[in-house]
């Protein structure tokens, strides 16, 4: 069985981001840029699912600029074993993020695609169930625990009143969140293997996918912002300035 | 421009979030309809909601565990009925809506609009990026509406008053690609996360689970409140996975967020930080979460909040 990873190259999750003063969107110059930490737990489930012998490769997928490359490096050096870049340089929309997808997933036949269950950029949430509608494949979102079992595979899923367990059959898509595991470093010496390792570059056209946006962004602006409070001295304090405000 | 609303239901009862989604949904103007897929009791409560022309009932067993592959379908083939079908359909951003919605639009070949914060205009809306350090303004130019709702933006509305028709509808049923196996849930007493007044917030510092029950468990008893976490405190098996406020768990936004040993992390800020009234007790006076708290205590939490317990 082979697994699908996409990954997508996005700002650092531990970089402020900052609003163009314009209005026309956020600040990526000069910007400390990462794996989505989603994706990051996705390669690692990916490898692990190898490791005990449960997949045979696995294949790192990206879609965005040039640049993405480095994002598929790093994939190839924690232990996938090849890499796909599918090179535009325009911003694409979830929708036809799945698209493309779904065209390489046809022609690699992965039994599973691992995805992040949400980029920290857009914080969409949706390119994963998009690509199991397109191909009427089944979905296990939010997961925290996958477990293979012949031709089927069970998710544990992060759901609001606690852990569902769901049986798909195979072949499926898989969103991580972020109890699934804690993504390993990559070591020197596979960085430098990493460099060798087979890395295709496509564009969309390839696949015959029109990435023009359907949402149009009229505007980007500052969140309201909030006043920080006071500092008070102590517990008394505190106490009586919540009594006072009526929340306790 | 009608729409169709997606009800949340816990433990068979229609949920307060579906309360949210039909106020995002009346704002786009038209007619607002709800899919109940569960039982007919659901179905008679959702008719009561205030505002609400129909309620759409679908009783079908396949549906029951809300499986996005057999509910998916259901939507958009009520969504692209001709004649009859809808120009909207939103769900609360729960991880039910997150699961099915996206899977809806990709079937109408839509692109969704993920958790938005306010109408703006007829295909036009409001929604957090960058864990909602960024507002977009963004605007649909497909046929059809596929959209999520954050539902701490909206006001709820009223669960009685109103008195739709509620008519029986079924779709494709079981697709056969998946099955419910089982719901692992935390019986608890205590108000919901999402629709608590109060929420009581521990993190890392709170040092193991028992801890974490020792000191902020009190705390909340006595302020009637919900317990919430920072991820650190769920990695680290403090709380549940259910617990954690943030960008990628749940977004609160209650009267009083108290929050104790955890330091404002971007994403923990990102769930919380609409809250009314926001305490922070932590010990590090440059921690970023006094830089959003209206009330900060510079305290070692283990003698602060046992104090804070006792004097409430
Ligand atoms: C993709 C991604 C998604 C994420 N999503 C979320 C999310 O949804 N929600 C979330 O919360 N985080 C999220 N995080 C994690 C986030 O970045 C932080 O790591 C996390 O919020 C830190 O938790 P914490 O504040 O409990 O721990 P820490 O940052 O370690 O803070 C502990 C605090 O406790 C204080 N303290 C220690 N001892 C005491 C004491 N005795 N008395 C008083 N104070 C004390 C310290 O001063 C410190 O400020 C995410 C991260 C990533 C990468």
């Amino acid at each position: 069985m082979k697994i699908l990873v996409p990954v997508k190259r996005v700002i650092d999750y531990n970089v402020k981001p900052r609003v163009k003063a314009d209005g026309s969107g956020v600040d990526l110059a000069n910007v400390k840029m990462s794996m989505n930490p989603f994706d990051e737990i996705a390669v690692e489930e990916a490898i692990r699912l190898k490791e005990a012998g449960a997949a045979e490769e696995v294949i790192a997928v990206s879609i965005g600029p040039a640049k993405a490359q480095e994002t598929l490096r790093t994939a190839l050096a924690m232990g996938a074993d090849r890499a796909i870049l599918v090179e535009t340089d325009a911003e694409v929309e979830p929708l036809a993020v799945a698209k493309i997808l779904k065209a390489i997933a046809e022609a690699e036949e992965p039994g599973i695609v691992m995805l992040g269950k949400q980029a920290i950029d857009d914080d969409s949430n949706q390119t994963g169930q998009m690509l199991a509608a397109l191909m009427g494949r089944p979905q296990g979102t939010f997961a925290s625990k996958v477990a293979i079992d012949g031709d089927h595979v069970s998710v544990t899923r992060e759901v609001d009143g606690g852990l569902e367990t769901v049986k798909l059959a195979l072949p499926a898509i898989v969103t991580t969140d972020l109890r699934l595991n804690e993504p390993r470093y990559a070591s020197l010496p596979n960085i430098m293997k990493a460099k060798k390792k087979p890395l295709d570059t496509k564009t969309p056209d390839d696949f015959g996918v029109d990435v023009a946006p359907r949402l149009k962004t009229t505007h980007v602006g500052e969140p309201p912002v909030r006043q920080a409070g006071e500092i008070v001295p102590d517990v008394d304090t505190l106490v009586a300035k919540l009594k006072s405000l009526g929340v306790a | 421009m009608t729409a169709l609303v997606l009800a949340e239901l816990s433990d068979g009862a229609v949920a307060p979030a579906t309360l949210s989604a039909v106020t995002a949904a009346a704002q786009l103007g038209g007619p607002v309809h709800v899919l109940v897929a569960g039982a007919q009791g659901a179905a008679d409560e959702a008719a009561k909601i205030a505002g609400v022309e129909k309620v759409l009932h679908a009783g079908d067993a396949a549906y029951a565990d809300m499986l996005a592959e057999n509910v998916a379908p259901l939507v958009a083939g009520l969504m692209a009925k001709d004649g009859v079908g809808y120009d909207a359909f939103l769900a609360p951003a729960t991880t039910t809506g997150k699961n099915v919605a996206p899977r809806v639009a990709a079937l109408l070949d839509v692109m969704q609009v993920s958790d938005i914060l306010s109408v703006e205009g007829p295909k036009s809306f409001t929604r957090p990026i960058y864990a909602g350090n960024a507002i977009a303004t963004v605007e649909s130019s497909d046929a059809k509406l596929v959209i999520t709702v954050r539902t701490t933006a909206f006001d709820k509305a009223a669960a009685e008053g109103g008195s739709a028709s509620v008519e029986a509808v079924s779709g494709p049923g079981d697709a056969g690609l998946s099955s419910f196996v089982g719901l692992e849930a935390v019986k608890s007493d205590r108000p919901e996360l999402t629709s608590a007044g109060t929420i009581v917030s521990g993190g890392r510092a709170l040092k193991d689970s028992e801890t974490f029950a020792e000191v902020i468990t009190p705390l909340a008893d006595k302020l009637g409140a919900a317990i919430g976490a920072s991820r650190a405190a769920v990695d680290a098996g403090y709380v549940p996975n259910d617990y954690q406020v943030g960008q990628t768990g749940k977004i609160v936004a209650p009267e009083l967020y108290v929050a104790v040993g955890i330091s404002g992390a971007i994403q923990h800020l990102a769930g919380m930080k609409d809250s009314k009234v926001i305490v922070a007790i932590n010990k590090d006076p440059d921690a970023p979460i006094f830089q959003v708290a209206d009330l900060g205590l510079v305290a070692d939490l283990f003698e602060a909040v046992p104090e804070m317990t006792a004097k409430l």
